[in-house]
């Protein structure tokens, strides 16, 4: 290990980097932290990718954490750099139009290149038009620039002023409004397709579309970037640190999640069925010996000159659980059930056999859904579509749900049978009819309550969870893939 | 103390590209970083990035030994780092028995070098010549068995009862790749410094197509580069992996395609898909063509 003098700026710089990533939750280790100040030392500090990389590498080891560290990183080192300086834009912008053989655009040129506000001489509808050039080409730095300009031009950033990040976002984008750019960057290219004499074809269309989305995409990006440069140098280092923390996918809220949160779970779940798959399967097979298993004895003898030195057994075959899947597909908890079922199907090899069973005041059997299937996902869009749940108005109804279960599918709980209810329990001050989990407990092997509450607020308002629960084998909270995650493993 | 192999990132970036294996700034970073710092590289990401290539890659570049040890479950000692050599003991035993000679003779004589079956590990360590040890798919040995590895990649030390503590000769450069089937266990993660491979974006896999498939048209390959990155972009099962995009050039080219249209792509969607609900998918999604997604995938009635 190479020593570092104390004291020198490179070793403090480091120590409050570390400190930040600590406070984002990310474990680094004394180790890790020393092998960080090593690797510094190989790499030239001017570079600051390879300087990224190498902080990287020594202390991030978990690619789910790469967002964090990349987001530290960026809101650290943000200021320090020389070409990182807040106030040049103007000056930027001009030079690359200059460098641009542009029609029409020479009189803001000479503006521009005067200094001062130079970028603030376009007009919207320039700038607009500019933007609309550097998406069509594909051009990074007029794009750049171009972020520049648009944050500081619609952002509305006032220094002090105490709100987040993404309420400028938000007043950017709905300024540049990119969706109508992006019809308009379609429409070009469909016209020139045709005048050219071959029309876009489905496939090219998609392609066509796909490109530009993408560097819509990391315009976006370029603002948001922005938006945080400009916020550091408001705030300071520490305070933004703070405010930017982003949960990772596993620790998201199923019944609070955005739009953009619900992709990246949707993301996370397939890869986290095939570890829990792989997993599982481990643990049946390692879990306990089985018994001895004679003729591979015998014949592993010979090598040993028929002494029998290395005993083989059997392997063993632990049972595999049935699931039934009961699960309330309000609108409160849908996508909680989603995931769930999404879940149970993904690992169905682990089972039995899995039955799926919807409620809202009514109930209905879904398990013909998911036969033969590949792509759970599209069953699970059938469910939410067809399943006949409704009885009377649509509002949760656990009691008359529960009853009807009970009498056309009570016989068929058996003591191999696992049953798993998801819901919140909020019953709408109807009955709660739980005499019928009692039933079912008695019947089945487990019954298992999973709910996407917060645990304080269990039996609050409308929530009868408590009274459901003295009846089951568990009631456990499930807000998020990780907690989910952890219950199948208990489960198989 | 050896010296060492590169001078600089640029110097990595390029020897690598001479192998044909196109690194972006971060592999290239790390790699010289985990020459110069001396320590393994944990090499993470989809199936099909190159992460062996990458070792591969660098062996041929240093000109070194590739010395590769296949993690399986159940992987043990004996297979990984040494064993003795039980049947020839026991024939050394048997011969002494008849001629003079005490116990003790025997049992220096039978726990020596000669009675020893180096594995990988061992040969790696032990190798005067330069290797690069790779470690294959580390994610599929139990967690127990992962602490076989730490000696190695922290002390590149293997230590054995009867002979004592055997220290490399020369320090090898160490690639684990792992899948991510399981969370590795924080001690070996500490030893290593960790590489996420991720698919690469368009312009890299372009380049890599033209690398990996000679004769290739500049069009076609970024025509493959583009389907492959929009199909990406889908919720699959199983994205396609850069050896599958090359595949998929390389069956373009044979075929004598020129321009990939809807069709084409359809009728050889099987090489970058390998599930048929993927399939079925991409092909609803970009040929819009509904009748088209029915002939690959019925679906319930």
């Amino acid at each position: 290990m190479v020593p570092v003098a104390s004291g020198s700026p490179m070793l403090e710089l480091l120590a409050g980097f570390i400190g930040q990533l600590r406070e984002a939750g990310l474990p680094v280790s004394l180790t890790e932290n020393l092998d960080a100040m090593a690797a510094v030392k190989h790499v030239p500090l001017e570079d600051r990718e390879a300087f990224k990389y190498a902080l990287a590498a020594t202390l991030v080891k978990n690619n789910a954490h790469w967002r964090a560290f990349e987001t530290v990183f960026e809101v650290y080192f943000s200021l320090r750099g020389t070409h990182y300086a807040i106030g040049d834009e103007a000056g930027e912008l001009g030079a690359l139009l200059d460098d641009m053989e542009g029609e029409g655009q020479g009189d803001q040129q000479g503006e521009g290149a005067q200094g001062g506000g130079g970028g603030e001489a376009l007009t919207p509808e320039e700038l607009a038009q500019l933007l609309y050039q550097a998406l069509l080409n594909g051009n990074d730095p007029l794009m750049r620039a171009i972020a520049r300009q648009a944050v500081r031009r619609f952002a509305g950033m006032e220094p002090g002023r105490p709100v987040g990040g993404t309420y400028y976002l938000y007043r950017t984008l709905r300024n540049l409004d990119l969706d109508s750019v992006l019809d308009k960057l379609m429409g070009q290219a469909r016209q020139r397709a045709e005048e050219q004499g071959n029309p876009l074809t489905p496939l090219e269309d998609r392609l066509e579309e796909d490109e530009f989305q993408t560097r819509i995409e990391q315009l976006k990006k370029e603002i948001e970037a922005e938006i945080r440069r400009r916020l550091v140098a408001d705030r300071g280092v520490e305070a933004m640190a703070r405010t930017l923390r982003k949960p990772l996918p596993e620790d998201v809220d199923f019944m609070h999640a955005s739009r953009e949160e619900m992709g990246n779970l949707r993301k996370a779940l397939y890869p986290l069925t095939r570890r829990l798959a792989v997993r599982l399967a481990r643990k049946r097979r390692h879990g306990r010996k089985g018994a001895l298993d004679f003729r591979n004895t015998v014949r592993h003898s010979l090598s040993y000159g028929g002494v029998p030195a290395e005993p083989k057994f059997k392997y063993p075959r632990p049972h595999k659980p049935e699931i039934f899947v009961v699960a309330d597909i309000s609108g409160s908890v849908a996508a909680f059930a989603r995931f769930t079922l999404m879940l149970v199907y993904a690992i169905s090899g682990q089972f039995s056999k899995v039955r799926a069973f919807v409620f809202i005041d009514g109930i209905d059997e879904v398990t013909s859904y998911f036969e033969g299937v590949e792509d759970v996902t599209e069953a699970v869009h059938r469910v939410n579509t067809e399943a006949d749940v409704v009885w009377v108005d649509g509002h949760s109804d656990y009691g008359h749900a529960f009853e009807v279960f009970w009498e056309r599918w009570g016989k068929e709980i058996s003591p191999k049978t696992t049953v798993m209810i998801l819901g919140d329990a909020r019953n709408n001050y109807h009955a709660s009819q739980s005499w019928v989990v009692k039933e079912m407990q008695q019947r089945a092997r487990h019954v298992y309550w999973l709910n996407p509450e917060p645990k304080s607020y269990w039996d609050t308002g409308d929530s009868i969870v408590g009274e459901y629960a003295t009846h089951c084998d568990g009631a456990f909270e499930c807000r998020n893939l990780r907690q989910l995650e952890s219950f199948v493993d208990h489960l198989a | 103390m050896s010296a060492h192999r590169f001078e600089s990132i640029p110097e990595v970036r390029e020897g690598l590209e001479r192998v044909q294996y196109l690194a972006d700034e971060g592999i290239a970073g790390i790699v010289y970083l985990a020459d110069r710092l001396q320590k393994p590289i944990l090499v993470e990401g989809p199936a099909g990035t190159g992460k062996t290539q990458l070792a591969k890659s660098v062996a041929e570049l240093t000109g070194a030994r590739l010395i590769r040890l296949q993690c399986y479950e159940g992987l043990d000692e004996s297979k990984a780092l040494y064993e003795w050599n039980y049947k020839k003991q026991l024939l050394r035993i048997q011969a002494q028995r008849n001629a003079e000679g005490t116990w003790d003779e025997i049992e220096d004589d039978i726990f020596s070098d000669e009675f020893l079956l180096t594995r990988p590990l061992l040969e790696a360590i032990r190798a005067e010549d330069p290797v690069v040890l790779l470690i294959d798919e580390v994610d599929r040995v139990e967690v127990e068995t992962e602490a076989l590895l730490l000696e190695i990649l922290s002390d590149y030390q293997v230590s054995i009862p009867e002979l004592g503590t055997i220290s490399a000769r020369q320090i090898p450069l160490v690639f684990l790749t792992s899948n991510n089937t399981r969370e590795l266990s924080e001690a070996l993660k500490r030893r290593c410094l960790y590489l996420h491979v991720d698919y690469p974006d368009m312009d890299r896999e372009k380049q890599i197509v033209l690398t990996k498939v000679p004769d290739i048209t500049d069009s076609l390959a970024d025509q493959v580069a583009r389907i492959v990155r929009s199909l990406r972009q889908l919720e699959l099962k199983k994205p396609p992996s850069v050896s599958e995009s090359i595949d998929w050039a390389r069956t373009l080219l044979l075929l004598g395609v020129e321009n990939v249209d809807a069709e084409t792509a359809t009728a050889t969607a099987n090489i970058l898909l390998k599930y048929q609900s993927d399939i079925a998918k991409a092909v609803k999604e970009f040929s819009g063509n509904q009748q088209a997604a029915k002939v690959f995938a019925p679906g319930p009635r």
